[in-house]
């Protein structure tokens, strides 16, 4: 049970990845569709990059084979956007029913540039009241071949921009 | 003290942060409940509050920690992308090349079917 003293952010999951490359770069792996589709989920999001834009996440050529799949994977609302820095959303998961019943989460991408060419990329996820999510996102289903969370799509992620080819998945 | 010589590479920080059992004690603890203050950690501990504090940077330094301010407090989060990119180039290089999950999931789909 939860006490009184426990702050409600420990249903947040923080991610940080060093990347050989600019801002610019990682900004634009998460933002367009020719990259996302090439690692992690291999999803191909469209983003309206103004507060109140509206994103979706569709099934890319490998998940769109399976039936089922929904139409639109992911879902929720640009609340920030601040190219090529911080991008802060809402992000509803729409796999099955029972997660896209756990409603919209709050996920932040933070991008820093660091010394050597070096980039620091950071995702903040709240998860509050969304305890599948946080299970799936924290890779907990990736033996029954749900993905491995964010820590795998941040390693696609960096595999993709550093080296130009995709993670074996 | 921990110092580094300037060639350690990312790698050597993390394998370095993990040759400790206070330090993976630290990592059980917030993989148990991740967002932790210093205060919290150290109370888990026998040890002062500077030791913590000096096994946490030893941490932070290999990226499995990271440390955010909420308000005025300072938490602290397990961060296992490291240990993963570890994972993933050794899967890479020296195992048999991993067949997607998604495939195994389809052929064992279609075969109940």
């Amino acid at each position: 049970m939860m006490n009184a003293t426990q702050s409600p952010t420990t249903t947040t999951q923080v991610y940080r990845v060093y990347i050989k490359a600019t801002p610019e770069a990682i900004w634009d792996a998460i933002t367009k569709p020719e990259w996302t589709e090439r690692y992690g989920y291999a999803a191909r999001v469209d983003y309206d990059l103004r507060p109140g834009g509206a994103y979706r996440a569709y099934p890319g050529a490998e998940m769109a084979k399976y039936e089922g799949v929904p139409e639109v994977v992911v879902d929720g609302e640009v609340i920030e956007a601040d190219p090529p820095r911080r991008l802060v959303q809402t992000w509803r998961m729409l796999m099955d029913p029972e997660l896209q019943a756990e409603g919209f989460t709050r996920l932040t991408h933070e991008i820093e540039p660091g010394q050597g060419g070096v980039t620091k990329l950071t995702v903040i996820h709240d998860l509050e009241n969304a305890p599948r999510l946080a299970a799936l996102l924290a890779g907990d289903n990736e033996a029954e071949g749900a993905g491995g969370g964010w820590a795998w799509v941040l390693s696609g992620l960096k595999t993709v921009l550093e080296t130009g080819s995709e993670l074996d998945r | 003290m921990v110092t580094y010589s300037e060639d350690m590479t990312d790698d050597d920080r993390v394998f370095k942060a993990l040759a400790d059992p206070t330090r993976r004690f630290l990592l059980d603890r917030l993989f148990e409940r991740d967002g932790r203050t210093l205060g919290e950690l150290e109370s888990e501990l026998e040890m002062t509050r500077f030791g913590v504090m000096k096994h946490l940077r030893v941490l932070e330094d290999a990226g499995l920690v990271v440390a955010r301010k909420s308000g005025r407090e300072k938490l602290h989060y397990l961060n296992p992308v490291p240990i993963r990119l570890i994972h993933d180039r050794w899967i890479d290089k020296y195992a048999e090349r991993r067949v997607s999950a998604l495939a195994d999931l389809k052929s064992e789909l279609e075969q109940s079917s």
